[in-house]
């Protein structure tokens, strides 16, 4: 049966090249790369190509980058890092309500522990209130913590025109991007967007599970959450996961050499499955246009259709995608991020999100496209027929 | 070396009733003690457990509450027919288990007439030499920290003062087979392990209505007959495809008498799997009321499609016990899973609360019954499940 695999944001199937380059790491090159000898250099060297490879594409210092176990450890350190380093300046942080879990958790945790935090106003489309920023920035907020690109509806935020407004209200605030659903989709500019600090993960880039990375911005100092050894800066001591390191920095490398044409590639798909969507249901799209969202993100509403039995109809015929919901009564809005854009209860069991990545072809876009079209219809139908008094 | 008092329960069993009992039980225990080091030994309608391992002390307590036939569990000391060498034995019991001040008393129990001392003689004889021994113990009739149970038998004397609770019931094989019906929820695994207590050896059936339910709610019922199988070591699950049934009743029959018919479907084919596999009744986790469709005249028209006497041992209990009942049991936190058994699809907003069976049989006539029965009964998947030890 074809499989179309259309939960990139949840995960993405590794690059062959990079699973070979894991395993024969894992085979030969197993040194503790803090070892004196040979074999803990040879561990080192391949930590410190992964570096320089991530740093740059991200035209960034390789002494920036800290290897991490992923994207929630990433905005863990940062978010937390920051506030317990910074808050003799103060105890204010902004954020939005459309975060990823663990970014919302880690500043609630904080504002249990007696910081003061604010949530920006969102737009319709996700897009955050640029002048409620404006106006929510004082001289003791401490942290800006902001994702790039929401991993439900594709929002994509402005980080330059976000960052410039930043440093306009207050110079010393750290303004940390969660850009784990934008690396190697959208062009970061570290510099122009005055970011400070960068959560990335690996596997949202057809890399391993388990590896991600925080970029620190150098000046920016962060209080460890773990203490050890003297690894990735004291910042995040542990033998480092050096297979899982090099994987990262390989994916990103084979990735980083076409990213345009990647991103063309994306988003040309993303254009006819909704398209070919479109043309055959009456659909809504969550949050941005096609046009404004990131180029692999698309999240749909289906009227009067239950999203998660759609998915597993889909699943039966070989497509995956996704649902931040599940059927599940007693619970409230199962999404909080489509629930701040406005959605009820019903319209979020309703929708499904589909998202791309560069291995996708136009064949199983059609496949995929077919099957939906037919899932949703054969659903309408017996919905409709059980109207039967 | 430990040994373990066994007393069984339905003390009104008589003949061969006792025999067959007693021979179930002694089954029971060996499988379920088969990888500790252990002699299973029936004395006087008893049985003792020589636990050749003290480390396996806790491990046998535990797998030997979950056996149904047993009433109680007692640590024993045994000693020769000795008034000298009991009272030291005694004393020793106590020093064993207590180290505060404490207050007691003597119980003795003569079975053997030949033994010296009258039961009040040796309550008397050890209470005073205990109390000369132990200067922080004292003698306290009413209300004693522990009594002191000495048990007089034939060949030797028995020591004790703990009872650790056991299941109580039926050995499971004594009183026949019967199928259960297993959903996802928190009731029908209570109903089951209820069937299981009154000493039915049981086989389960699960609907499954893939596409409209999750592969994990599969995984949540395998998960749920596994748990089972503490108390019953060996479950066969039978997994029936039930999405052509409801759709169909879905398609052509009234919404409101949804759920009736989809209850007779299943007990039919519960009726016909349940003959195959030579079971002689149903159980299933129906309850009086709880919800609209349980209602007396709904019940009647569901029991209608079997002449098999169908167990509902939910009747009895109120919700909140029933929840107690599964949390003991351990399957309640599996049945929480968010995974639904039943999709919301086919529940209609107002089931009907008194169906009448000549109008239901009317209805059904739209439906063709055996085909759809003969096609479930063939997707049956069957599994089997054991203790993990």
């Amino acid at each position: 049966m074809q499989e179309v695999y259309l939960d990139n944001s949840a995960t993405t199937p590794m690059y062959k090249e990079v699973i070979e380059f894991m395993s024969s790491i894992q085979s030969h090159v197993y040194g503790n790369p803090s070892s004196l000898h040979r074999k803990g250099l040879e561990a080192e060297k391949e930590v410190k190509h992964a570096r320089n490879n991530i740093a740059y594409a991200l035209g960034a210092v390789p002494e920036e980058i800290i290897f991490t176990s992923g994207g929630t450890e990433s905005n863990n350190i940062a978010i937390k890092g920051a506030a317990y380093r910074y808050n003799r300046k103060g105890k204010h942080i902004i954020t939005t309500p459309i975060e990823h879990p663990s970014a919302l958790t880690s500043i609630r945790q904080l504002q249990s522990e007696g910081y003061e935090v604010s949530f920006l106003n969102i737009n319709e489309d996700g897009t955050l209130d640029l002048t409620h920023l404006e106006n929510l920035i004082r001289p003791h907020t401490i942290l800006i913590s902001i994702n790039h690109v929401n991993n439900e509806t594709g929002t994509i935020q402005n980080l330059s025109h976000i960052g410039k407004t930043i440093r306009e209200k207050n110079s010393q605030a750290i303004f940390h991007v969660d850009g784990v659903q934008a690396l190697g989709k959208l062009k970061i500019d570290l510099l122009e967007s005055n970011i400070d600090l960068l959560s990335l993960s690996a596997h949202k880039l057809h890399g391993p599970k388990g590896v991600g990375a925080l970029w620190v911005k150098k000046g920016i100092d962060l209080h460890p959450l773990f203490q050890g050894g003297d690894q990735e800066k004291k910042l995040r001591p542990g033998t480092e996961n050096v297979a899982g390191i090099a994987g990262f920095g390989k994916a990103v490398s084979l990735y980083f050499i076409n990213m345009r044409e990647h991103t063309e590639h994306i988003s040309q798909l993303k254009n006819i499955l909704y398209a070919n969507l479109k043309d055959f249901l009456e659909i809504k799209i969550n949050g941005p246009s096609i046009e404004e969202s990131a180029p692999h993100i698309l999240n749909v509403l289906f009227p009067g259709i239950k999203g998660e039995i759609l998915l597993h109809h889909l699943e039966e015929k070989g497509v995956f995608v996704s649902t931040g919901s599940a059927c599940h009564s007693r619970r409230p809005n199962p999404s909080h991020v489509l629930a701040a854009l406005g959605l009820e209860k019903e319209e979020t069991e309703a929708s499904l999100r589909f998202s791309l990545s560069s291995f996708n072809t136009s064949g199983e876009i059609e496949y995929a496209s077919q099957a939906i079209i037919t899932c949703v219809q054969d659903l309408q139908e017996l919905m409709g027929r059980g109207g039967k008094p | 070396m430990k040994l373990l008092l066994i007393r069984i329960g339905e003390v009104a069993l008589k003949g061969n009733n006792r025999r067959t009992f007693e021979n179930a039980l002694s089954r029971n225990m060996h499988r379920a003690l088969h990888n500790l080091s252990v002699d299973i030994k029936k004395i006087y309608g008893r049985f003792f457990v020589y636990l050749y391992d003290e480390e396996h002390f806790y491990t046998a307590i535990e797998r030997l509450q979950k056996i149904f036939g047993i009433v109680s569990i007692s640590p024993v000391e045994n000693v020769p027919l000795d008034p000298a060498k009991i009272q030291e034995k005694a004393v020793e019991v106590l020093l064993q288990s207590i180290s505060t001040p404490f207050s007691f008393k003597v119980e003795a129990r003569r079975a053997n007439k030949n033994f010296p001392l009258t039961s009040p003689e040796i309550n008397q004889e050890i209470g005073g030499y205990i109390l000369n021994q132990i200067p922080a113990s004292k003698v306290d009739v009413h209300n004693p920290d522990l009594i002191l149970y000495i048990e007089i038998r034939e060949e030797e004397a028995y020591i004790f003062h703990h009872f650790y609770p056991g299941a109580k019931g039926l050995p499971v094989g004594v009183s026949g087979k019967a199928l259960m019906l297993l959903s996802g929820g928190i009731d029908s695994p209570v109903a089951g392990w209820m069937g299981m207590k009154r000493g039915l050896e049981v086989e389960a059936l699960h609907f499954h209505s893939f596409p409209f339910t999750s592969e994990r709610s599969r995984e949540k019922v395998i998960d749920i007959a596994q748990s089972l199988t503490d108390y019953h070591p060996k479950i066969t699950l039978h997994i029936a495809g039930f999405t052509e049934i409801q759709k169909a009743i879905h398609t052509t029959c009234p919404q409101s008498m949804g759920v009736t018919i989809m209850r007779r479907m299943m007990f039919r084919i519960a009726d016909k799997l349940a003959k195959k596999r030579e079971c002689r009744a149903l159980i299933s986790g129906e309850s009086l009321g709880q919800v609209a469709s349980q209602t007396l005249e709904s019940i009647s028209v569901i029991s209608a499609v079997t002449e098999l006497p169908i167990f509902r041992p939910l009747i009895g209990l109120d919700k909140q016990e029933i929840i107690n009942n599964a949390i003991q049991i351990g399957t309640y936190n599996i049945s929480i899973r968010p995974y639904e058994d039943c999709c919301t699809v086919f529940l209609p907003r107002h089931p009907a609360i008194r169906p009448d069976l000549e109008h239901t049989e009317k209805i059904e006539n739209n439906l063709d019954i055996s085909t759809l029965i003969e096609n479930c009964l063939n997707s049956i998947e069957t599994i089997t499940l054991q203790t993990s030890y």
